[in-house]
């Protein structure tokens, strides 16, 4: 069994990309259509006139993100929000995708790895902004000069651990599909697809955002 | 030729015995990720009104404890799909 991500060349320039690139364009091309059509003639309305449906629902999409943000990092942190909003409706989708027989580009440790690196870096750049040279290289001596080693290494362990958990679930369900599809390919993957799929798939995006949002308030606090 | 077929088959057969030995760790957060749940349940019981903060800890705490599972679940995935004694050999 071969549970690598399918490659093509680009005709004429021996160029390789694999599917889980071509997955991301469409999802990136999907998102920017929504936004392009969900923002179009948007303008300022009185705040007692009643916004129309098309307003209503995009209202409802972004106040629910910043509420989110804003309950897990602070009031004063909100403009985090374009970041986490972002990541939720790609790994929402990205993990959901699956559901219409399309590889999840998060099955490859590539998008996995990218994002997490994402979030570590996001990490030291606002802790640093945030406390300050000498402060921030305090924070490497805490409690005491022999936890040096130590404290690199629970900075730089998020990487891994945050993008091998969204690789390890997403590829671990999308295993176990193919191998129920190969026994029954009828009727019975409804069930593990509920599970693998949707449950699965909402949950990782959750962890993996909301993982994001506390370590990047703790490195900032 | 014959020696390199059956130092696959060992090699193979190790690995497959390897990937099932490092799914054990799985009971692991198993329990972790039930105890947390039931920590959950019962703080739900106390405090109905905070079942949406509750869960979320619960799970971001579940979300931590499956760390160690997913190790050995990759573990398992490399010495099954792709196995570097078998590539060395």
């Amino acid at each position: 069994m071969d549970f690598a991500p399918k490659r093509f060349f680009i005709p004429g320039t021996g160029i390789q990309i694999s599917e889980t690139v071509t997955t991301t364009w469409g999802i990136m091309l999907v998102l920017v259509i929504f936004s392009c059509l969900a923002t179009r003639k948007l303008k300022d309305i009185p705040i007692h006139e009643v916004p129309d449906r098309r307003r209503g629902a995009l209202e409802l999409l972004v106040e629910s993100l910043v509420n989110l943000v804003e309950s897990t990092m602070g009031k004063e942190r909100r403009g985090f929000t374009p970041y986490m909003g972002t990541l939720v409706l790609y790994l929402l989708i990205a993990n959901l995708i699956g559901l219409i027989g399309i590889r999840p580009p998060t099955a490859d440790l590539n998008t996995t790895l990218c994002l997490s690196t994402l979030t570590v870096t996001a990490v030291q750049y606002y802790g640093l902004k945030e406390k300050g040279l000498i402060r921030y290289l305090k924070g490497y001596l805490e409690p005491f000069v022999l936890f040096l080693p130590m404290n690199i290494m629970g900075e730089i362990s998020p990487l891994i651990s945050m993008g091998f958990r969204l690789f390890g679930n997403i590829i671990g369900g999308l295993i176990i599909m193919t191998m129920i599809y190969n026994v029954v390919p009828l009727l019975l993957p409804i069930l593990p697809h509920m599970y693998f799929d949707i449950f699965s798939g909402v949950i990782q995006t959750f962890i993996f955002v909301m993982l994001t949002m506390t370590f990047i308030s703790i490195a900032m606090d | 030729m014959n020696d390199m077929l059956l130092a696959k088959a060992i090699v193979m057969g190790a690995s497959a015995l390897g990937a099932g030995i490092a799914m054990i760790a799985g009971i692991g957060p198993a329990i972790g990720q039930g105890y947390a749940a039931g920590k959950g349940a019962e703080a739900v019981g106390r405090q109905p009104e905070a079942q949406g903060e509750i869960t979320r800890t619960m799970l971001l705490g579940q979300a931590v404890a499956e760390t160690t599972g997913i190790y050995s679940l990759i573990i398992a995935l490399i010495l099954v799909v792709a196995n570097p004694f078998l590539a060395a050999l």
